[in-house]
C-alpha cells in the first residue's frame, strides 16, 4: 500500500528535486563573493589613485584578469537571483513582474559577457 | 482590517511593528543588496571597460567620481559592499544552523555594524 496521497498518484509527478537549487546557488555564489569581494578591496586600495597605464598594467595580469571575470560572472549571477526574489516579493502586477525578471536577467547576462570582453580585451593586449 | 489591506513585510517595520535592531537590518541587506546591483554593479563594468577604452574613457571615469555626485555615488557603493559583505557572513552562519537565538543574532548584528563602519572608514580613507 502507497502512503502517497491519492490525488498526487493521480497526478504523477512527484517532486522534482530542485527545490532548493536557488537558494543553494544563492549561497554558493555568496561564498565564492566573500573571497573574490576581498580581493575586490584589495584591488580598489592598490589602484586608489592610479593612473591609467597602472590600472591597465594590473588587469593584463592574467591571474588578476581570471579573478575578474570570475568576480563579475558570480556578481551578476548572485545579483540576478537576489533581484528575482526582491521582484517576486514586492512586484504582485503579472505583466510587470514578468518585465522586470526578463530585465534582470538579460541585464545580469549583458553584464557577465560585456565584462569578460573587456577584460579579455586587456589581457589579450588589444 | 480587510484582508487586502493588511501590510505586507517589510512595509509594517514603523507603522504597525516597532523596528527592532534584528528586522532593520534584514529590510537593509536587500536594500543594499538591491543598490549593488543596480548601481554598484554597473560602476565595476564601467570602471572596467574604462581601462580597456583608453586613457580618455579612462580619465571621463576619474573626472567624475573626483566630482559630488562620483563622491556620494562611491561612498553608498562602498558601504553598501561592506554591509552586504559582512551580513551575508552573517546569514551564512546562519544558515549553518549556528548562532540562531536572539542573543547570538543581536551580537551579531551588533559586530556586522561595527565592522562595516570600519571598513568604510579605511576606504574612504584611503580613496577620498
Amino acid at each position: 500500500m502507497s502512503t502517497t496521497n491519492p490525488l498526487a498518484r493521480a497526478r504523477g509527478h512527484g517532486s522534482a528535486r530542485d527545490g532548493v537549487h536557488h537558494w543553494f546557488a544563492q549561497r554558493a555564489s555568496a561564498v565564492l563573493l566573500v573571497f573574490l569581494a576581498a580581493w575586490l578591496l584589495y584591488a580598489v586600495v592598490v589602484l586608489a589613485g592610479a593612473d591609467f597605464a597602472t590600472a591597465r598594467a594590473f588587469l593584463a595580469q592574467p591571474f588578476n584578469a581570471a579573478l575578474m571575470i570570475l568576480l563579475l560572472v558570480s556578481l551578476f549571477y548572485h545579483a540576478m537571483l537576489g533581484l528575482q526574489i526582491v521582484i517576486e516579493d514586492y512586484v504582485h502586477q503579472a505583466a510587470m513582474a514578468m518585465a522586470l525578471q526578463f530585465l534582470t536577467r538579460a541585464g545580469a547576462f549583458l553584464g557577465m559577457t560585456l565584462g569578460a570582453v573587456h577584460v579579455l580585451k586587456i589581457a589579450l593586449g588589444a | 482590517m480587510r484582508a487586502n489591506q493588511r501590510p505586507l513585510s517589510p512595509f509594517m517595520i514603523g507603522p504597525y511593528y516597532r523596528p527592532q535592531l534584528t528586522s532593520v537590518m534584514s529590510i537593509a541587506h536587500r536594500a543594499s543588496g538591491v543598490f549593488l546591483s543596480i548601481v554598484g554593479a554597473p560602476f565595476l563594468l564601467w570602471w572596467v571597460s574604462a581601462v580597456s577604452g583608453g586613457p580618455a574613457a579612462f580619465q571621463a571615469l576619474q573626472a567624475w567620481f573626483s566630482g559630488w555626485l562620483g563622491k556620494i555615488a562611491l561612498i553608498a557603493c562602498l558601504l553598501s559592499l561592506a554591509y552586504h559583505l559582512f551580513n551575508g557572513i552573517r546569514h551564512l552562519v546562519w544558515d549553518t544552523g549556528r548562532a540562531l537565538d536572539i542573543r547570538s543574532a543581536y551580537t551579531a548584528g551588533w559586530l556586522v555594524l561595527i565592522a562595516t563602519a570600519l571598513l568604510t572608514a579605511v576606504l574612504l580613507g584611503l580613496l577620498l
